[in-house]
């Protein structure tokens, strides 16, 4: 069985459905994310498998316990918050001891404890120094030893990286799963950002509306988004709408609104007459002045309506003849690449018929 | 930088404040201290600065060697200095679970609490005095109601007023507030995300109060402490009126000495010991509440 089981709960706020009917097992040891925008409800079911909430209905279990009726203080789950939640009164050590303080430690025990659970941050030295005393990415190692020192079975971690600049964040994020994989202990990570949830986990949950859309490792979530939602919410992806007219073993056509027929890549699902969305990556659209014939690549022509330049990629925005608009990824050091698109330039697009993927509606 | 324009916004700023304390603090506090050393005039008051027998200026410290050579004065000041203790304290006790309650409501609510708060100020101060005459008064429902129950289970009637107890009463009833504010002040500021970590991390509602939230507090605590416990020490009107010959605190004599007994230099000394006092208290206070930060 699995460590956490969240069985078909629902939590209502008056009219609002902040988390409709999820169903999760989360395995021990797994680094485990809840990915959505805000409001999705991630935060709520978080709150719920600390404590702080309860379900409506539905029951939440622990290693084989349900938490019904638990209070936060007696369940064995720790909380990273958001804010980090440091206790401005006392130093990085006293912080630190507050969960053994709790549980009644031996104070004899205390002190060596403390010690190994800051060198496990690097903040060795650090025990006599005041929250206020502490840079941002200092802070949120303190939060994260104080709530891993008593070995909780899960530890909970709510958007810990918000506060932090961008060049920090990617240094915080190689320690975390380094830790996570040190300690071996199950994190359940909340966050809205995308990049964030597919660098650390093991699975990702995205969540919508109170629901879970899609669970799944991280590059099943880029790589075959289940629906328009987690196609759009994980990375840039053009949803061209569409219609499948006829499929033949290894591919199909597809008539996309404003665009024209197209070849698509048929699996199992897939069949004539339904009706969603082509989900395509900008960066499996190739752009071109001239792009070679190849029966095997859907060309259309265009002209450059906008370009974004970050540096080691291009994004362009390329209007087709019906209107329609495909953003299509130049990585800036491709071959024999010497000059850029501007806006207004007649350029071609072109997609292989396996790049995308028929999103069902 | 100082530049001329700086400086004059300095003292446009800081100069009316530091008049107003020159001319309404220091000058009455010298005025005081001077007419702590001199004689008392024949009939009251001062007796003249400037001796004209001996042609030179007629100060003594004969007042202070009354006040050190009797210590009826002596324990008088601690008699107060007990007063006021214990009203800080019961002031606190009670001021404490209000501040939390009206910092924890909803926020809409809280500014009208507040106000519910300090909505005694709103009449006058001799008249909610006189008010617990007549609440503690032998006549009154209160005491009467008291008294029956106390004579079911054979204790003797009680009398209130008068006592040291009533004069405790009133002090606690009009310092309340001063309590009250400065505590919801800190209480309200207080990041409830502590407390939820604080139970997060294992500590039940008891561990949180008294690990998170009262050492947070203390701030306010002292501060609290400060505006009760000062003013309490040199009262004279609460116990004018509800302590009768018993609960007589030091700033009775010192209105006695200065209105009935026309003992300026006397009254002086008193005040001037006084002042001494509150100003070491305070002192002291602020250099506990520094400690207990570092």
């Amino acid at each position: 069985m699995a460590l956490l089981e969240i069985r078909n709960v629902t939590r209502r706020f008056g009219d609002f459905t902040a988390v409709d009917n999820v169903s999760l097992s989360i395995e021990a040891g797994e680094f485990f994310t809840l990915l959505g925008p805000s409001g999705c409800g991630k935060t709520t079911l978080l709150r719920m498998i600390a404590g702080f909430d309860a379900p409506d209905a539905g029951s939440i279990v622990l290693d084989g316990k349900a938490m019904t009726g638990i209070p936060p203080e007696a369940r064995n789950i720790h909380t990273v918050f958001q804010s980090y939640a440091l206790f401005p009164h006392m130093t990085v050590a006293q912080n630190v001891a507050f969960p053994l303080k709790m549980a009644n430690v031996d104070p004899g025990q205390i002190g060596k404890r403390v010690e190994e659970a800051l060198e496990d941050v690097r903040l060795t030295g650090m025990d006599k120094r005041y929250p206020n005393e502490l840079s941002g990415g200092q802070k949120q190692r303190v939060a994260v030893a104080r709530a891993l020192i008593n070995r909780p079975k899960l530890l909970l971690l709510d958007e810990p990286l918000a506060a932090l600049d961008a060049k920090l964040k990617e240094s915080v994020q190689l320690e975390l799963i380094g830790l996570q994989k040190e300690v071996g202990i199950t994190f359940v990570y909340v966050t809205h950002d995308q990049s964030e949830a597919l660098a650390l986990s093991h699975r990702i949950a995205v969540m919508n509306h109170g629901r879970v859309e899609q669970v799944d490792e991280p590059s099943k979530i880029y790589g075959f988004p289940r629906n328009r939602f987690v196609a759009d919410f994980i990375g840039q992806c053009n949803l061209l709408d569409g219609e499948i007219r006829a499929c033949a073993g290894e591919r199909m056509t597809i008539a996309l609104a404003g665009i024209g027929d197209v070849v698509a890549l048929n699996i199992e699902s897939d069949a004539p007459g339904l009706k969603g969305a082509l989900a395509l990556r900008p960066e499996k659209v190739a752009i071109g002045r001239d792009l070679p014939k190849d029966a095997d690549v859907n060309r259309f022509t265009g002209k450059v309506h906008d370009f974004l330049y970050l540096g080691d990629v291009t994004i362009y925005i390329v209007e087709l003849a019906g209107g329609m608009r495909i953003e299509a990824l130049l990585p800036n050091s491709s071959a024999g690449r010497t000059k850029f698109f501007e806006a207004g330039d007649e350029v071609q697009v072109g997609w292989r018929y396996d790049a995308g993927h028929f999103l069902n509606d | 930088m100082a530049t001329p324009q700086n400086r004059l916004h300095k003292w446009l700023i800081g100069g009316p404040p530091l008049a107003y304390l020159v001319v309404f603090f220091a000058i009455p506090v010298l005025i005081m201290v001077l007419a702590s050393l001199r004689n008392s005039g024949d009939f009251g008051g001062l007796a003249p600065l400037f001796s004209e027998e001996s042609g030179t200026l007629d100060l003594t410290t004969e007042n202070y060697g009354r006040f050190f050579s009797d210590l009826i004065y002596t324990e008088l000041f601690l008699k107060s200095f007990a007063y006021a203790a214990i009203t800080t304290l019961v002031c606190l006790v009670i001021a404490y679970p209000l501040a939390m309650l009206i910092a924890r409501s909803a926020k809409k609510h809280r500014d009208l609490l507040v106000l519910l708060v300090i909505l005694p100020f709103w009449s006058n101060f001799l008249i909610r005095v006189y008010a617990w005459m007549i609440i503690l008064g032998p006549q009154s429902v209160f005491v009467s109601a008291l008294n029956r129950v106390l004579g079911t289970i054979g204790i003797e009637p009680v009398t209130l007023l008068y006592t040291p107890f009533a004069v405790i009463v009133g002090l606690v009833y009009v310092h309340l507030p001063f309590m009250v504010l400065p505590l919801y002040a800190n209480l309200e500021k207080h990041d409830p995300a502590l407390l939820d970590a604080a139970q997060d991390l294992g500590a039940n509602a008891w561990r949180r109060f008294w690990r998170v939230t009262f050492p947070l507090s203390l701030p306010g605590v002292y501060a609290g402490a400060a505006l009760v416990f000062i003013p309490a020490l040199g009262i004279f009107a609460i116990p004018d009126i509800l302590g009768g010959t018993e609960g007589i605190m030091i700033g009775n004599v010192i209105k006695q000495q200065f209105l009935d007994t026309r003992d300026w230099p006397f009254g002086s000394v008193l005040s001037m010991v006084l002042t001494v006092m509150a100003v070491a208290l305070a002192g002291l206070a602020a250099w506990v509440a520094r400690q207990s930060r570092t």
